[in-house]
């Protein structure tokens, strides 16, 4: 018997998932025989990246509310008030302060409007999350492609396409460009480390953590573990659940930011797409749920899912002489990841139903 | 006796839905609006309309076949098929096999459904088997398999012996093109099948016998005890257990049907639009085909035939008259966005609807 619960208590999905990660990244690993301080940079530059993104997965997860693919629609949000600045001009710092306000101010509207329709469909949300990125992305497209030029009115014509209407594909973030990134940049041999940028991630791993163990996160976890004992409990699930959403969002803009800085290059129609399916393999990666989420999921999943990711186009090649072999091994992983924990999750949910 | 009260139910929910509000629901008041609007703007720029009409039939029966494969599933309470692609792709493994042995005309095209029907069958046998693990959650379960199961079946595109020159990457000789021609092969086939030529109009007969043929499949499968039983799983899930439903047994049955049906309907969207589109191509496919059926009409809880081949009808004639009207405006793009634009909110309204005042259960 006691056996049964140490097997069970080492066996179990949240140390599996993330070991066969680690097996899978070091086999890729040693067949794309990239060196190791390559990977290691390349790795720590996803984390200043991606960090925060994954993060604002988590907070939604606790509250029951299921992997919020709607992040997408954060990261929308903060590449608006990005083009919105660029295009009327607003320079240096003042420009700076002013994408921050505007990307909180619109996600925090945003989120809330998402927060609302998800009340309406309790128990389908993540369904409905995926819907509203996809919707919302046609929306963005409308935006940039067709009212930029027509309604809106253009101040910086470098932006704008020939014909006169539209947003480029590209547009140049230069003056943004890695400006915090290589603020503390710590060199250890041929290892760059931004510590600054990992400080930032962990100072916002570190807030939320914090505010999972207030009285707010207690009853974010308390609407996870069940709607109508919290009820009971007099909590108002409903305002809770868009609050839970709003944070998400913001969380999920100022992700993409830094994210934009890091790269320095802005896709203006393909930077925020599959944003949200890495985000949601790197925290399930790290050995999360569709029910239960905590910080270092997020921590570790992002480090585990990003060196199979970097590594296995190389690995394809060296394999089996053709790239594009080991890029959709990495896009399997990626939806494969979601997949399995949504078909392993929702059986062991109806188990525990049938026995409580 | 069954019958009749079945019957009795049906037009009882008929009217409650209709009647009982005194309205069609807000989204297809909108589409009609908007398919108005789009007609008046193509009689003023002075678009040939005979050529839209004769292009509007032959699109309803390339994507009507996959708007059907839908019904199945969601009579069965399985859902939305948001997995579709598991089905395209068993469809198009079937095409590339039939233009590896170049066969052609009738022969390919009925060889390739054939085939579709032997590997969706076994697609959809296991597809079922997850689902059936997932009860309730089917559709974002469904969403995340059809995604996976694309770069799965690129390693097959990539790796699979075909032998056929034309279907090759033209250097290397590894690996299927993303876009196969069918014009040697079967392309059309059906299209121009007893075409009927009426003064400016083509009617193709031979496609819509086709089209006929399977709705009429539909239509007489849920006649059977099987599809009885699949309408009955659907309506109410506890009721169909007690009165000793192998319930799992027939949501395997409904998602297999609705697998083969999938791979049947690329099959023909293949062969009239001439090639075989592989890799990335079916990942937004099911979108399209899902909210075809809710213009029709359906509540996302279940849906008959007629609805299916009028929400096909409406959603691929407004496609079509977005395209000269983007293309006026100097922004072609807009085309696409339009399309997904009405796709999705209509997927999201629908999802957003039935929830709140779920007609069954």
């Amino acid at each position: 018997m006691k056996d049964r619960e140490l097997r069970d208590k080492l066996f179990n999905i949240e140390h599996l998932v993330p070991a066969v990660f680690l097996l899978l990244s070091i086999l890729a690993w040693k067949f794309s025989g990239l060196s190791g301080t390559f990977v290691i940079n390349q790795v720590l530059t996803r984390f200043i990246r991606d960090g925060i993104l994954v993060l604002s997965l988590i907070v939604p997860v606790v509250a029951g509310m299921g992997l919020n693919f709607a992040i997408i629609v954060g990261a929308m949000t903060a590449q608006t008030a990005l083009l919105f600045v660029i295009n009327f001009q607003v320079a240096g710092a003042r420009g700076i302060v002013l994408v921050l306000v505007l990307a909180v101010l619109l996600s925090v509207l945003v989120g809330f409007t998402i927060g609302y329709v998800l009340n309406r469909v309790k128990g389908k949300e993540m369904i409905v999350t995926i819907v509203i990125g996809f919707l919302a992305n046609s929306i963005y497209q409308l935006i940039f492609l067709a009212g930029f030029g027509s309604f809106i009115p253009v101040v910086n014509k470098e932006i704008i396409l020939s014909r006169g209407i539209g947003v480029r594909n590209a547009v140049d973030l230069g003056m943004y460009r890695n400006t915090i990134d290589k603020l503390w940049l710590l060199r250890l041999g041929e290892i760059e480390i931004p510590l600054f940028m990992i400080l930032v991630v962990l100072l916002f791993a570190g807030i939320l953590y914090y505010l999972l163990h207030t009285r707010f996160g207690q009853q974010v976890k308390a609407v996870g573990s069940g709607s109508e004992k919290a009820e009971l409990a007099g909590i108002n699930v409903d305002l809770l659940r868009i609050k839970v959403i709003v944070l998400s969002t913001v969380l999920a803009a100022l992700g993409q930011l830094a994210y934009l800085q890091n790269i320095g290059m802005f896709d203006v129609y393909t930077a925020h797409l599959n944003v949200d399916i890495i985000s949601c393999a790197a925290l399930l990666a790290g050995g999360a749920s569709i029910k239960s989420a905590k910080i270092r999921h997020a921590l570790t999943g992002i480090f585990l899912f990003h060196t199979l990711f970097i590594v296995s186009p190389q690995a394809g090649q060296n394999l089996f002489h053709n790239a594009a072999l080991g890029e959709y091994f990495r896009s399997f992983v990626a939806y494969g990841t979601i997949a399995f924990a949504l078909v392993i999750n929702i059986k062991k949910e109806e188990k525990d139903q049938e026995q409580g | 006796m069954r019958e009749y009260v079945r019957m009795r139910n049906y037009l009882k929910d008929y009217l409650r839905i209709y009647a009982g509000n005194y309205r069609i629901k807000p989204p297809q008041i909108i589409i009609l609006i908007f398919l108005l609007t789009l007609l008046i703007l193509a009689r003023v720029l002075e678009m040939d309309l005979v050529i839209l009409f004769n292009e509007s039939l032959v699109k309803l029966v390339m994507n009507g076949v996959l708007v059907l494969s839908l019904l199945p599933m969601l009579n069965a309470g399985a859902g939305m098929n948001f997995g579709m692609p598991v089905g395209i792709t068993g469809g198009l493994v079937a095409l590339c096999i039939s233009v590896n042995f170049r066969l052609t005309g009738f022969t390919g095209f009925f060889m390739s459904l054939l085939l579709s029907l032997v590997v969706c069958g076994l697609f959809g046998w296991v597809y079922g088997l997850l689902l059936n693990r997932v009860k309730g959650r089917e559709e974002i379960a469904g969403t995340f398999i059809g995604f996976s199961i694309i770069p799965l079946m690129n390693y097959f595109w990539t790796l699979a012996p075909f032998q056929n020159r034309q279907m090759l990457y033209p250097i290397g000789g590894q690996g299927l093109r993303p876009k196969i021609s069918l014009d040697p092969y079967f392309s059309k086939v059906l299209d121009n099948f007893c075409l009927l030529k009426i003064g400016g109009f083509d009617i193709p007969l031979g496609l819509f016998a086709f089209y006929a043929l399977i709705c009429l499949f539909l239509y007489l499968f849920f006649r059977t005890r099987i599809g009885r039983a699949t309408l009955a799983v659907g309506e109410n899930e506890a009721f169909a257990r007690l009165s000793g439903i192998d319930i799992a047994k027939i949501r395997l049955i409904a998602i297999a049907l609705s697998t083969m049906l999938a791979g049947i309907g690329i099959c023909v969207y293949a062969q009239s639009y001439g090639f075989i589109q592989l890799y990335d191509e079916p990942l937004s496919m099911a979108f399209p085909a899902i909210s075809a059926v809710l213009i029709g009409g359906s509540t996302g809880r279940r849906a008959w035939i007629f609805e299916a081949v009028l929400g096909t009808y409406l959603l691929q004639t407004i496609y079509l008259l977005t395209v000269p009207l983007a293309n006026e405006i100097l922004i072609p793009e807009l085309t696409e966005i339009l399309r997904t634009f009405i796709t999705y909110s209509i997927i999201l309204y629908a999802l957003l609807y039935r929830n709140r005042r779920g007609i069954v259960h």
